[in-house]
């Protein structure tokens, strides 16, 4: 009965999430936060790998390496890297705050992805310039719902 | 011999053969799937790396919790775990991979969760913890975890026999709106695809385990529930008799896989 | 009450670039789960996470519903001087954590 009535509420909570944005229109939703980071500079492909599954276990919890090309010097370093989604409610996922002291360019996480999607990784180097990284991944449903 | 068989030779051939039966009757042995393999076989890489993995692993979390309230003072007497049972490293080695079994002074069939409880309430004086609270979690994550790597060793005993052959049955037992029981995945089609994922032969020797899914860590018993749902059954309540029933049951037939708690589960 | 568990090498030579992990037992609650009764279960993240090494800041997070429950972090850093790490996070509640961990730096 309890389960049943869980069940149902997961429903309407369902139903009452932020309508999942078209993939595109979400896409064009990240190209637009992109150029708010970049204050309108081009932002360049290249330089920025990651490293996550091609198919994720589950989507509540992905790993994630990114890491930049960078000799991670005095005067040339990674100042930021900035996680967005194409597919999550919320667009924006994480920025990391690096700098002359930290050697290398790399950082590891999980994420939170709420389908399959692309997942861009923005780079911005000490010498104002931006580079970029993508990759996508898919996520697929449990085989099993589960409201234990 | 003679023109008839005594009366007291017959009884006794009688009660010969009765307890042969009787024997014969009840099996400890589960039906074991071969070869025996553990949860993580069937898991992909990173979930294996992530398991191998002690300081990423996200149930070592709640181990460590646990470790912490190994030895924090506790109840009436202010003792912690440790005031009795010291370095847990020595002490509760081997300990989980015996469980479930019977608690003589209690009298009744309990999982490691519940034989910490008992502990806490008898010895400690202390309140008992709610099951799957951060706290009883941690704690049976943390002595689990001093068997790790340990095969699991469950016998039943005399007075458990009944708990054993519930959780036989039960594990036959069709349920649900898919109307299936535990042997049609877990023992029929273990190594096949459901949707995206394989099937594994359904042991608990992970356990207390951080399931992806979740979120979080959890138990057997909230992994036996969730099996329950999955089949669109009704769940068992935490603490039912049919969970302990059927962990007891889960243990047997997966006598001998290492114990790896904390383990991680898609 | 958050669990926190921090590693990095208890020794290292100067100039020497260390890794630095971090895990927080956290719920990182997106704001878009409901419970059993049908409630909106509300939003609480760890929004930000700093670590200052010797008293410098050497990374640094901010972060949304997008990280992962019991968050982990990863990153590196150089090995300068012997001294302390110190690791501090703060959630949409408001509520604050810490952690500390000793570095002997050898030339």
């Amino acid at each position: 009965m309890r389960a049943r009535r869980h069940f149902l509420s997961v429903l309407a909570g369902l139903a009452a999430l932020p309508l999942a944005r078209p993939v595109r229109a979400q896409a064009e939703i990240v190209a637009e936060l992109v150029q708010k980071l970049t204050g309108g500079k081009p932002v360049t492909a290249g330089r920025v790998t990651i490293d996550t599954p091609r198919l994720a276990d589950n989507g509540h919890s992905v790993p994630f390496r990114v890491s930049v090309d960078s000799p991670m010097t005095a005067v040339e370093h990674v100042r930021s890297i900035t996680l967005l989604s194409d597919r999550n409610p919320r667009p924006l996922m994480a920025t990391f705050r690096l700098g002359p002291k930290s050697g290398r360019a790399v950082v590891v996480t999980r994420l939170r992805l709420n389908g399959s999607q692309r997942v861009l990784a923005v780079a911005q180097l000490s010498d104002g310039s931006f580079w970029s990284g993508s990759a996508e991944v898919e996520v697929t449903e449990s085989a099993c719902l589960d409201m234990s | 011999m003679g023109d008839g068989f005594p009366i007291r030779v017959y009884l006794r051939l009688s009660a010969v053969a009765l307890s042969v039966f009787a024997c014969a009757a009840f099996s400890a042995e589960p039906q074991k799937p071969a070869p025996l393999k553990s949860g993580i076989e069937f898991s992909s890489d990173d979930v294996r790396k992530l398991q191998a993995d002690d300081f990423a692993n996200p149930g070592m979390l709640w181990v460590a919790r646990g470790e912490k309230l190994w030895r924090e003072p506790a109840g009436a007497g202010g003792q912690a775990c440790a005031a009795c049972h010291g370095d847990a490293a020595k002490s509760m080695k081997g300990v989980a991979a015996r469980y479930p079994r019977v608690d003589v002074s209690a009298g009744r069939l309990v999982n490691l969760a519940g034989r910490v409880n008992i502990c806490r309430e008898r010895n400690q004086k202390a309140a008992v913890f709610k099951e799957e609270s951060d706290e009883l979690l941690g704690l049976t994550a943390y002595v689990a975890h001093q068997s790790r790597g340990l095969p699991v060793a469950v016998s039943v005993e005399p007075q458990a026999r009944k708990n054993f052959e519930r959780g036989r049955e039960l594990y036959g037992t069709r349920i649900g709106q898919m109307n299936l029981a535990c042997t049609h995945c877990h023992d029929s089609n273990w190594g096949k695809q459901l949707l995206g994922e394989t099937i594994s032969q359904g042991h608990g020797n992970a356990y207390p385990a951080y399931r992806l899914g979740w979120q979080a860590a959890g138990s057997l018993a909230r992994r036996i529930r969730a099996c329950f749902f999955g089949l669109r059954a009704e769940m068992p309540a935490y603490g039912a008799q049919e969970l302990l029933d059927l962990e007891l049951y889960l243990a047997v037939r997966g006598n001998g896989l290492p114990v790896e708690t904390p383990g991680v589960r898609r | 009450m958050a669990l926190a568990r921090v590693q990095l090498p208890a020794r290292a030579k100067r100039g020497e670039a260390i890794e630095v992990r971090i895990a927080i037992q956290h719920p990182m609650e997106t704001g878009f789960r409901f419970d059993l009764m049908g409630k909106a279960i509300p939003k609480n993240v760890i929004h930000s996470l700093r670590v200052r090494y010797n008293g410098a800041e050497v990374f640094a997070a901010e972060m949304g519903s997008g990280v992962a429950a019991n968050p982990y972090l990863q990153f590196y850093t150089v090995a300068e001087a012997s001294g302390e790490f110190v690791f501090e996070w703060v959630d949409d509640d408001g509520n604050r954590g810490s952690e500390r961990a000793s570095i002997t730096v050898v030339p």
